[in-house]
């Protein structure tokens, strides 16, 4: 009997839910850490980025109005499905970065264990984070977060599954929809997690998924007017990142510098706080 | 035409109720020690359920022995985030089981199925939820930079809601790392049980949860045992108190939920028609055996003919009977005592003076039934005013100012919730700055949030559930330092 | 409701709408959601759906009717499920001004026809044009009139330019019932649901109307909780007993029993005939005959077993 021929899989964008390939036509080839081929990826153009902050835009509006209770059981059930295809992550996480079997595992599990702790966090949020102000007056005043809008990403070039994930959960954990541009070099663990978010009631439109060169898609996004947030951590090139933050202070987005922690700790809050905007509210008292 | 509903029985068939139960310690189901048992029953019909087992002396040091060993060797040294874990799997667990356990805490509850479908088991399944988000971010919460648990922890809680006060008592206890030793109520105890069964199948290690069913005895066992650290309940006054007095001089920490009083407040400028609705919800949900229901209505005297003309109208189209039907609105008293208790106190109203009326509706033969019940012209002075009735009676007054409406509201020993209603929001801010009570509801009444804590004023009990403050009574925040 | 009815000044109209108790949004979706719960089973959902079946205004409001759509129309309002004659016809048509005497050709006095008037569905004429807009389809043999008020003024705080304006309609109907449609998708809030039912009950409606079907949203169920709430109030307060239209996005029999029960529990008996609630609907008579089907056969049933109109 002759060996069978494997189907490959075709790697694609992820905009509003579906799964398009890139408008322009153009992909580039994605190789393993040893240099063999994996798959070509979609290479997103401006105008993707433009379609994808559209569907982020009416992601936002459908996700923000959510429960702060439905949010986190949307993003435990990631966690869920995630679960359930360790193995396929893993074996992704591996031929993207070369690193051994149980590195790989290791990262998956953490990436599952990010989306658990996020999830945790929707409906705590407003209690950590907010507060009742006690003015001297007749007042009743309370601060509550909320949601800033469209984030935009760049997601770590190095840490192609935790890094996305650490990224991308604080921005809808907080209630934001997320425009994501997936590490370039290795790009294909972000595609397999969006088979997971497209089959985890996450509406339409709260994580776009882009793949290709952040240097192209980003200055875009940047100077986005609808989009409300930035976030660098995946820029290498320092004088990029300064670029994209002058063109950010056009529609003063709130920015997140690029940084290369380590993805494996507990997270602080400041990747929720960095995507939250404080709300204030007076109210008399009196009969 | 008459519009008569054909009756909707939810089915029995996704329950398996046992013929008897034992004690569920150390993760298995075990004989009471001296083969003590005690009959359930089916409150609509009277029909008997299940035996279930009277845990004694002995029981109790076991489940305790258990509960120390759990807490010592897995569940207090092991990780938030892996504890967490296991509260979202039983979350899960629940909302996969919803239906057996609704249909199981109606059987052996009373309560209409439509309340504990759509009420009690969402919102089980919602306290588990949230509490396993905190396990993992105590750190977050308030309490200092690492909080330990408690311990071991001793719960009794009441037959009204008994799932859900389960839930309400072993979610943050697990969340915050302690072990727990619970007593369901004696004529509730089944979903309890069912719960057991619950963490079996969520893996959860022998000895975190324990259930030992009994009466009051077996609760004075559980939380007077030495090997206790904290001792939450809720139920009576009366009980609670002799649990204070018990606990005296001990290193035990306490909370109390306990009795209440509510007033419920209507202006004349509320919206009336959902202001009706509101009172209704808040004195006839699950017959009115809520803590915090809207026991005392305080209507403004320029509205208060209307309003009892509407509330009047609507009490009319309320559906009592079979609680498994789906279209009824009002189930069966739990127990054959808390009927006599509801029938002697509202003797004491009609012999007092009050005005009573009770809606026109069949009461079913068998079982025990109490139809819904208003008394009007009642005063402060009057026994319905001031003492918890746990059932479907509405003790109506009037006020004329809002200083006269806080003044009565607050003029009870209780202090457990309290509800306004008017459409004028600086009137609501500055009725909740004065009314003493743990919850107010504004335009609203009985909602309930794993967010929101809950627990009440003065002789209503201490120390809040749920919301970030409910984390309290399972963290020993002082360890930390 | 015991207020004094206010006369027709627009100081008074105002005060009076503006005393009207207020309309709690979050408690009004709740109550609707907790009637939704209702469980309608066996011989009382067969009795629903006929009922149901009997309320049905069978609707055609577009560019492209014709009087050939409006005899296929008025055929099926007839004789809904040509395999069953056990099955009632419906209410009335509705139709344009220009088609009623099409449909009354064809459905003679077996059920009423309804037209739609005063320049519908904007409003956005004269008076005068309205008025003759109403006589006309009057004339044309109409017996019952859905007309729309004049939300803009109503927006804009003029009540009494919106009731003297039903008043002339009302008017101008004659012996023909008035429907008067408030497009509570433009409304937005529930008090103003709750005034404009009242705006229009005290100018002398027959029939208040939740939408023309044209705005989305169209009826909603707890839009129409607020107006059985109001007629409730209106009949107590004057003896006199107003119906409700609950008009577009209504397409299931699901949806529709859920509209009864809520009559039933809100307003009870009373409301539960064609007299006093009707569906306006097109798409919503289908279903319910394959509800009616399914009931009497035990199987579902498909929609190429009922007619299309």
């Amino acid at each position: 009997m002759s060996e069978r021929i494997e189907v490959r899989k075709t790697y694609k964008l992820f905009i509003g839910g579906a799964f398009p390939r890139s408008e322009s036509g153009r992909s580039y080839e994605v190789a393993a850490a040893d240099g063999t081929f994996l798959a070509n990826a979609a290479k997103a153009s401006r105008k993707d980025a433009r379609d994808a902050v559209l569907a982020a835009r009416k992601g936002f509006i459908a996700w923000s109005a959510a429960t702060a209770y439905n949010r986190g059981q949307v993003l435990y059930r990631v966690a869920e499905v995630m679960e359930g295809r360790r193995g396929q992550f893993a074996a992704d996480v591996q031929a993207a970065e070369g690193c051994a079997a149980r590195d790989a595992q290791a990262q998956v599990d953490a990436a599952i264990d990010r989306w658990v702790w996020y999830a945790g966090w929707t409906d705590k949020l407003a209690q950590a984070l907010g507060s009742a102000n006690p003015v001297a007056g007749p007042y009743f005043n309370f601060s509550l977060p909320e949601p800033t809008g469209v984030v935009a990403a760049s997601a770590p070039q190095d840490s192609s599954l935790l890094g996305l994930v650490s990224v991308v959960a604080p921005i809808v954990a907080a209630g934001n929809a997320a425009v994501v541009i997936a590490s370039h070099g290795r790009p294909l663990p972000a595609i397999t997690l969006t088979e997971v978010l497209a089959t985890s009631d996450v509406p339409a439109g709260t994580i776009n998924v882009l793949t290709g060169d952040p240097a192209e898609s980003m200055p875009w996004l940047a100077s986005h007017a609808d989009v409300n947030a930035l976030d660098l951590t995946g820029i290498v090139d320092p004088e990029l990142a300064a670029t994209l933050e002058r063109d950010a202070a056009g529609t003063v987005k709130r920015v997140r510098r690029p940084e290369r922690p380590d993805w494996y700790g507990t997270p602080s809050l400041s990747r929720l706080r960095g995507v939250l905007e404080t709300k204030t509210v007076w109210h008399p008292l009196g009969v | 035409m008459s519009f008569e509903y054909a009756p909707a029985p939810e089915s029995r068939a996704v329950v398996d109720i046992a013929s008897s139960y034992g004690l569920f310690i150390d993760g298995q189901f075990t004989e009471p020690a001296d083969g003590g048992t005690f009959k359930t029953v089916n409150p609509a019909t009277e029909e008997v359920l299940s035996e279930v087992s009277e845990a004694g002396a002995d029981d109790i040091d076991r489940a305790v022995l258990a509960a120390r060993r759990a807490y010592d060797e897995v569940w207090g040294p092991m990780s938030g985030r892996e504890r967490a874990k296991y509260l979202f799997r039983i979350a899960r667990l629940v909302q996969e089981r919803s239906r057996e356990l609704a249909v199981l805490e109606t059987l052996d509850n009373g309560k209409p199925i439509r309340e504990s479908r759509d009420v009690d088991i969402p919102l089980v399944a919602a306290h588990f939820f949230y509490h396993a988000g905190w396990a993992d971010k105590l750190e977050h919460a308030g309490y200092g930079p690492d909080p330990r648990p408690v311990g071991v922890a001793a719960q009794v809680i009441p037959w009204n809601f008994p799932l859900l006060m389960l839930a309400w008592k072993i979610a943050p206890a697990l969340a915050c790392g302690n072990t727990v030793i619970l007593k369901p109520a004696e004529t509730t105890s089944l979903t309890a049980l069912a719960f057991a069964d619950i963490c079996r199948q969520a893996d959860l290690p022998p000895g975190v949860v324990n259930i030992v069913t009994g009466a009051g005895e077996t609760g004075r066992l559980l939380v007077e045992h030495p090997g206790v650290d904290k001792v939450a309940f809720t139920g009576s006054t009366e009980v609670g108190k002799a649990i204070m007095r018990s606990l005296a001089g001990s290193t035990k920490r306490l909370t109390l939920e306990l009795g209440g009083k509510a007033a419920n407040i209507l202006f004349d400028d509320a919206p009336i028609d959902q202001a009706v609705e509101g009172i209704v919800n808040g004195i006839y949900f699950n017959q009115g055996h809520v803590c915090c229901a809207g026991s005392r209505l305080l209507l403004q005297e320029s509205i208060a003919d209307e309003a009892i003309d509407s509330l009047k109208r609507r009490l009319g189209t309320l559906r009592l009977g079979d609680p498994l039907d789906k279209n009824t609105d009002i189930g069966a008293i739990n127990s054959a005592e808390q009927l006599a208790r509801i029938d002697s106190l509202v003797k004491s109203g009609e012999d007092e003076g009050a005005d009573r009326w009770s809606a026109p509706c069949d009461l079913p033969e068998r079982g025990y039934w109490f139809p819904p019940t208003v008394f009007t012209g009642v005063t402060q002075a009057h026994r319905i005013a001031r003492e918890e009735i746990f059932g479907p009676v509405l003790s109506v007054l009037t006020f004329r100012t809002p200083d006269e409406a806080v003044e009565k509201a607050n003029n009870t020993p209780y202090g457990l919730s309290a509800g306004i209603w008017t459409e004028k929001g600086s009137r609501i801010l500055w009725m909740a700055d004065r009314l003493r009570a743990g919850v107010v509801w504004a335009n609203t009444f009985n909602r309930f949030d794993p967010a929101s804590p809950f627990g009440g004023y003065k002789e209503s009990g201490f120390g809040r559930e749920g919301g970030i403050q409910g984390l309290g009574a399972y963290l020993d925040a002082e360890a930390a330092s | 409701m015991t207020a004094t009815l206010p006369d027709a000044s627009p100081a008074s109209l105002r005060r009076f709408l503006h005393g009207l108790p207020g309309v709690d949004e979050v408690g009004a979706h709740g109550r609707v959601a907790m009637l939704g719960t209702r469980s309608i089973k066996n011989q009382a959902k067969a009795w629903a759906i006929d009922l149901a079946i009997r309320m049905v205004d069978l609707t055609t409001l577009e560019g492209m009717d014709t009087p050939g759509k409006v005899r296929a129309l008025c055929a099926k309002a007839l004789r809904p499920d040509p395999t069953d004659p056990t099955t009632p016809s419906v209410a009335a048509v509705c139709v344009y001004g220009d088609l009623v005497q099409v449909a009354r050709e064809v459905v003679g006095d077996r059920v009423h026809v309804a037209a739609v008037a005063t320049a519908f569905p904007s409003g956005r004429a004269s008076l005068a044009v309205k008025l003759m807009d109403t006589r006309e389809a009057v004339a044309a043999g109409a017996d019952e009139i859905d007309m729309v008020i004049d939300r803009g003024a109503f927006l804009a705080g003029d009540f009494a330019l919106v009731h003297d304006e039903i008043v002339a309609v009302k008017d101008a109907c004659g012996p023909a019932h008035l429907k008067v449609i408030l497009e509570t998708g433009e409304l937005r809030t529930l008090d103003n649901v709750r005034r404009a039912s009242w705006l229009a009950m005290l100018a002398g409606a027959d029939f208040i109307k939740t939408s023309t079907g044209k705005v989305v949203p169209a009826a909603t169920p707890h839009v129409t909780l607020v107006m059985l709430e109001a007629v409730r109030d209106f009949e107590q307060a004057t003896g006199r007993r107003v119906g409700v239209k609950a008009a577009g996005g209504i397409r299931t029999s699901k949806d529709a029993i859920k509209y009864l029960v809520l009559v039933n529990e809100t307003v009870g008996d009373a409301w539960l005939d064609p007299d006093h609630f009707r569906f306006g609907a097109s798409t919503l008579l289908n279903d319910l005959l394959q509800q009616r089907q399914r009931m009497a056969t035990g199987h579902y049933s498909g929609p190429d077993y009922v007619t299309i109109d």
